[in-house]
């Protein structure tokens, strides 16, 4: 489904990611994790799209589709989502407007009908009690006011209403609580585990993995993957930390 | 009687459109006074009305520990002038939220002087203009903090945005303090959307030209977010922001 092959990029002329090589077939949840500054996040910004970060070698295809020849609305719109390590605020907007012009810009994208302001709004609702959000906060400004780990559990919500076919979750766990942890492990499955579907996620701890259960799990070490297998691997990592269990 | 007719050599009257506010200067020469008594409140929000042009000229005296919210869209299709003169007796907190909306040759100027002469008085002042054409927006605002007004904190934050190249943004914030103790902060941008919100939103699905015109309207909107009753102000405003967008 997502086939990343050699992968160079730069960010500001600095190599970060030096071959990055992985792919995630459909059904399939992978686990990237990786010390600080390995190149994580800069792995999730590429496959997005965001401007100045440059790919210099190799490439990246979606369902067959040459990925980094898409402007990112074009990604959005074919499917892959961004869960973002810092959800950005957006004030005077509410999250109501924005996901709705989101998701309708996607929907006209791909030959689709707009959903109306009544039937997006219950869709809305729905995704947001799944979670366990107030859908109170859906009328307030876009992330304006949300504490760390609200803005987190509104990434999830956004992606419960998008619906995607691909799913890059950048550190979706940082800032949660053992019980937001626990909802949102529990929304990564119900929104994401299908056999069309697939999940990259990037993450610091092996406790988000407990919930989510990923098929692969691959270590990033100064932009390359060094080492690749199953959760032991991440439970390894936990217990010895980088050095210890790249050795 | 009338005030005598401003000239552009007033500061406060330099890239005013004198040529129009001639024939109605003598329905405003004279302010209008509003006085809010000690500890009392007021927020109120200044809509357009429908004429080319459109002059408000108000001295506010704030009272003991007195508030003042005032929310304004200032957006006439030739000459709009909102002039304000604030006073600010100890403790007392003034707050103002205004838009320039300009379009075509139009002028809008948010011109105020915010005077504190009692101890810990606070006051904020947020402008966004967004223009284009070859639309004139200004804001010129004094702060005047007075011998003996310690513990003063106002803060002015001013952004345009010009969505064409003839347009033209004045922003001026000024500073005249005599007092010792006091926090006085200013900030003026004109130019580009945020890039990572930029990001986000097209990360999210939307077009290029979709999310800038989303982001113009949170720009804007913004201002009104903590507005008690701001349901005429955002839909004027958004009104506004489809005839410049």
């Amino acid at each position: 489904m997502l086939r990343i092959t050699n992968l160079h990029a730069t960010v500001a002329d600095k190599p970060i990611l030096n071959g990055v090589s992985l792919t995630v077939p459909a059904g399939e949840v992978h686990a990237i994790m990786g010390p600080n500054g390995s190149g994580k996040s800069t792995l999730a910004y590429v496959l997005a799209g965001r401007p100045g970060y440059e790919v210099s070698e190799g490439g990246a295809t979606f369902e067959g589709r040459d990925l980094l020849a898409m402007e990112p609305h074009e990604r959005a719109a074919a499917g892959l989502f961004l869960g973002f390590q810092y959800p950005v605020e957006i004030p005077g907007i509410s999250y109501l407007q924005f996901l709705r012009e989101s998701l309708n810009s996607q929907r006209r994208a791909r030959g689709q009908d707009e959903l109306s302001a009544a039937d997006f709004i219950k869709v809305a609702r729905e995704q947001a009690k799944l979670l366990e959000m107030d859908s109170e906060m859906l009328k307030r400004p876009v992330n304006v006011g949300f504490s760390g780990g609200e803005k987190k559990r509104a990434e999830m919500v956004q992606m419960g209403i998008l619906a995607p076919r691909f799913a890059v979750l950048d550190e979706t766990d940082s800032g949660l609580d053992i019980d937001a942890l626990r909802i949102v492990g529990e929304g990564i499955n119900r929104i994401m585990r299908a056999p069309d579907k697939g999940v990259l996620l990037i993450t610091h701890y092996e406790r988000l993995l407990e919930h989510v259960r990923p098929d692969r799990v691959h270590v990033l070490q100064a932009g390359r993957i060094t080492r690749s297998g199953d959760i032991e691997l991440a439970r390894d990592l936990e217990r010895e930390g980088y050095t210890e269990a790249a050795a | 009687m009338t005030a005598p007719f401003p000239t552009r050599k007033q500061e406060e009257w330099r890239y005013a459109d004198l040529d129009a506010l001639q024939p109605v200067w003598e329905r405003f020469s004279e302010p209008m006074t509003v006085i809010v008594g000690a500890g009392e409140e007021l927020e109120e929000v200044w809509l357009p009305v429908a004429e080319d042009v459109q002059v408000r000229r108000v001295s506010l005296a704030l009272g003991e520990g007195a508030k003042a919210r005032l929310f304004m869209l200032n957006t006439a299709p030739v000459y709009g002038r909102i002039e304000l003169e604030v006073t600010l007796a100890q403790g007392a907190d003034f707050e103002l939220f205004g838009a320039n909306i300009g379009t075509a040759l139009s002028t809008n100027e948010i011109v105020t002087k915010v005077k504190h002469v009692g101890i810990g008085g606070r006051s904020r002042q947020t402008v966004r203009s967004v223009l284009n054409g070859k639309a004139v927006g200004s804001y010129l605002g004094k702060v005047e903090v007075a011998r003996g007004a310690q513990q003063t904190d106002a803060e002015q934050s001013v952004k345009a945005m010009l969505l064409d190249r003839g347009a033209t943004a004045n922003c001026k914030p000024e500073l005249e303090i005599f007092a010792d103790d006091v926090k006085c902060a200013h900030g003026a941008t004109v130019g580009e959307l945020d890039a990572m919100q930029l990001f986000y939103a097209e990360s999210r699905g939307l077009d290029p030209a979709s999310a800038r015109a989303l982001l113009l309207e949170g720009f804007v909107m913004g201002l009104w977010d903590g507005a008690k009753d701001g349901d005429a102000i955002r839909e004027a405003a958004r009104e506004a922001l489809r005839s410049v967008v």
